[in-house]
């Protein structure tokens, strides 16, 4: 007989560092039917036939967030054995919230009263009897940090789950209450699953629209209950959902009264509390707050002696694949003689392909640990709270400063790190945007056409950020005004947690799975899109013939960049460089700097390139006028992301629909602003005449403009209200 | 009728009511934001908005916003 145990609690109760103590490396990691929230099962550790089920942090079981939908959903549908409820022992009163919904359920509660360590270092205490007692579970004590009675707590609810024992319920709520609760329970009975009962009944109190729809009542019966909320809601002169939530309160507090001893006043301040007053504050928050950042920056990307990050790609790069590897497939291929085209598959397309990306594999490995200790440590709150102001504008979460500014070195990060951001409207929003931001693969693109035509202008990268900030901002602006986005508003009402040690386990565990996705995606996605490249590239219409080809002007990828050409026509793509910009658009899916690379090999550059290209600048200052240039680079910077990051943005989605639609936005995007930049610009310059084009331009132009500045569809429903 | 958006840092008010419907009420309500409850405001954030509140022993942000619906004394 296989046990199930359901781990529920808030968010910022050690949840997940439990989590791992139970089930060690035993895991199993997917995502909840329908929606973009992580559920991870594992066996207890000794125990395979006991399942632990984690579920997302939550605060209530109220019908809103994806979270509490996904979790109602398991706990009234999947029948697990006992729960084991992680509650922060610091936070009590507010953890025990959630407890008094759990124990509704009828299934048996185990609680375990975590940092346990530190209520006792603040000289508060807990009476584990009264409290076990007055909720109607068992209680037990235990440090999830330093590993202190969570097996022993798992047990216990095991134990529980295999003697079915069940305990009085307490009353929670006053005789009003529980009277009107007794008539919708004798009139819904026999129309619900009669073990939750009571759970049922507390909701249709509440009037909760998803209970409603899934019971099904017919108007005659809604009509009888509403009587009897409708009665109480006037004895009590409140509404009903105000009731069950104050009530709930009020019994945690008498609960309190009896069993928690603090010795501290009500608004000591703990050491939190110190560490908050400075970071947090009016004036020190924004310059620590950047700070901050330049380290994660600094150490992961920068190039300072301590720059562990930037080391280990560099030596990756060069030495890895650049040395080790094609030197022993150089030696492995040749020993087994194989064919010389074998040979150009596996060095210049797999090792090659695979390699540039992979390369990034240390400085997102140092990246994700940083975020890992900032997000552990409670400072992404602190974050939220600073930036919230500037960012709600444009449709984001104070939270999305973070993906941004990571996306500055890699967009792959960059888009992992949107996982922090709850709302999911604000989530998705920033995963669609933080590939605008010029990334570090950007930079060789920039460095090209600033160098071929601008004349090493250092504004042309200053322009280049500023145009990535743009299009997140006017992404964000016109994005949220859809309906899609426009749903229900997100709450933002959060908690700031106090500030713990990071968990070294949880840390590394997740450090060590971004960069294992990102290995794993490399070894997919980049493999094949790098050998169908490389096919492309290297082979070639010979007399009618499909043959290998030496020139890469003569290759097919050369012909489907003519083929295609007439596309980017309006952009000003023009003549002999169409086909070679167009080619050096799809190479720049593997990595962005293959654009400057293939713009080396077409411009018939043998030696080894630098990494802006100074020696085919004057055959680029040839093919390209300033604002050709600049509208291709444009281009450059905001169409698809590369391969990697695409798959970051599908992980992050969770959804083939979202996915494809982010690329496509992206590159719609790129082409608008692209197309009024060239046609626009080129008017005032003589470089492009006015034709149907310029007018089209205008017609594209009118269309952000009016984008931009509508009424979105959240303040058309307000107006209607 | 004042509201928690007006109090000012330092001040400990009581909760009377909360105004409006939907999921930010009931998020409100949810973490502890309940009738009769005492609010200590601790700081707004440095560009003026959200504001941290200590409410049951924990620390909370709340946009000004979503403030305006609380009405306290």
């Amino acid at each position: 007989m296989q046990y199930k145990i359901a781990l529920a609690g808030n968010p910022n109760s050690g949840k997940t560092t439990l989590f791992n103590i139970l089930t060690g490396s035993n895991q199993y990691v997917g995502n909840w039917p329908g929606v973009t929230v992580e559920r991870k099962e594992g066996a207890l550790k000794g125990h395979t036939d006991v399942i632990i089920q984690d579920l997302p942090g939550i605060y209530s079981l109220s019908p809103y967030t994806p979270e509490e939908m996904v979790t109602r959903k398991y706990l009234v549908t999947d029948h697990p054995d006992a729960i084991l409820n992680i509650v922060d022992g610091t936070n009590i009163e507010r953890n025990l919230y959630l407890t008094t919904q759990l124990i509704e359920l009828g299934y048996p509660v185990v609680v375990a009263v975590n940092m346990i360590d530190l209520v006792r270092r603040r000289g508060d205490n807990i009476d584990l009897e009264k409290l076990s007692k007055a909720m109607g579970c068992v209680c037990v004590e235990i440090s999830a940090l330093k590993g202190e009675g969570c097996t022993e707590a798992a047990e216990k609810a095991v134990e529980l789950a295999k003697y079915h024992t069940h305990t009085e319920r307490p009353h929670v709520f006053n005789g009003s209450v529980e009277h009107a609760l007794a008539h919708i329970e004798e009139s819904i009975e026999g129309k619900v699953d009669g073990n939750y009962l009571r759970w049922y009944a507390i909701k249709l109190f509440e009037r909760d629209d998803l209970v409603r729809k899934e019971v099904g009542l017919d108007d005659g019966l809604i009509r009888h209950l509403e009587q009897h909320i409708r009665d109480c809601e006037r004895e009590m002169d409140d509404d009903a959902e105000s009731i069950i939530a104050d009530q709930r309160y009020t019994y945690i507090g008498n609960v309190m009264a009896k069993a928690v001893k603090k010795k501290a006043g009500k608004h000591a301040m703990t050491l939190s509390d110190h560490i908050d007053r400075i970071v947090t504050d009016r004036i020190l928050a924004i310059p620590i707050f950047a700070l901050v950042m330049f380290l994660m920056y600094a150490i992961a990307m920068g190039n300072f002696p301590w720059s562990i990050g930037t080391m280990g790609t560099d030596w990756a790069n060069d030495v890895l694949f650049g040395e080790w590897i094609p030197g022993l497939m150089d030696k492995l291929l040749t020993n087994l003689g194989v064919s010389g085209w074998v040979y150009g598959l596996v060095m210049d397309g797999i090792v090659a392909g695979v390699g540039a990306v992979l390369g990034f594999v240390p400085q997102i490995l140092v990246l994700s640990l940083l975020l890992s200790i900032l997000e552990d440590v409670g400072y992404m709150s602190r974050v939220a709270f600073i930036m919230d102001r500037v960012l709600r504008k444009f449709g984001l979460s104070g939270k999305s400063i973070i993906p941004m500014l990571v996306a500055t070195g890699c967009g792959v990060p960059g888009i992992l790190a949107s996982r922090t951001i709850e709302q999911e409207n604000d989530r998705r929003i920033t995963v669609m945007t933080t590939g605008f931001i010029p990334c570090g693969a950007k930079m060789p693109i920039i460095g090209l056409f600033a160098g071929a035509v601008f004349g090493n202008s250092p504004l042309v990268a200053v322009s280049a950020f500023f145009i990535g900030i743009g299009a997140v901002v006017t992404s964000g602006v016109i994005l949220k005004k859809f309906k899609t986005f426009s749903g229900k508003p997100a709450p933002f009402v959060m908690e700031l947690p106090a500030y713990h040690m990071p968990s070294g386990r949880n840390v590394l565990r997740s450090t060590a799975e971004r960069g294992w996705d990102f290995v794993k995606r490399a070894l997919t996605i980049v493999l094949i899109s790098s050998i169908v490249l490389w096919g492309l590239q290297s082979y070639g219409f010979v007399d009618g013939k499909l043959a290998a080809v030496e020139n890469a002007n003569a290759s097919l990828l050369a012909e489907l960049g003519s083929v295609l050409a007439w596309l980017f026509y309006p952009l000003g793509w023009m003549g002999d460089m169409a086909w070679k910009a167009t080619v050096a658009t799809f190479t720049g899916l593997i990595a962005k700097e293959e654009v400057v690379m293939t713009f080396g090999t077409l411009y018939n550059f043998a030696g080894e390139l630098s990494e802006s290209g100074n020696e085919i600048w004057a055959m680029v200052a040839a093919d390209f006028g300033p604002v050709r240039a600049y509208s291709f680079m444009i281009f450059q910077l905001l169409c698809a992301p590369c391969f990697a990051a695409m798959g970051a943005i599908k992980r992050e989605m969770n959804s083939a629909k979202w996915t494809v639609g982010t690329i496509a936005y992206m590159c719609g995007f790129a082409y608008a602003i692209s197309l009024i930049v060239y046609q626009i610009g080129g008017l005032f310059t003589g470089e492009a005449g006015f034709g149907v084009f310029t007018v089209l331009a205008l017609v594209v132009l009118a269309v952000l403009v009016y984008l931009i500045f509508r009424k979105g569809a959240a303040e058309k429903t307000l107006e209607k209200v | 009728m004042k509201t928690l958006k007006d109090a000012r840092v330092g001040q400990t008010v009581t909760v009377v009511k909360l105004h409006g419907e939907g999921a930010v009420r009931r998020r409100i309500m949810d973490m502890g934001i309940t009738k009769n409850v005492e609010i200590y405001i601790r700081k707004v954030a440095p560009l003026g908005d959200p504001m941290e509140l200590n409410v049951r022993g924990y620390e909370l942000s709340l946009r000004k916003a979503d403030a305006e619906m609380v009405e306290i004394i």
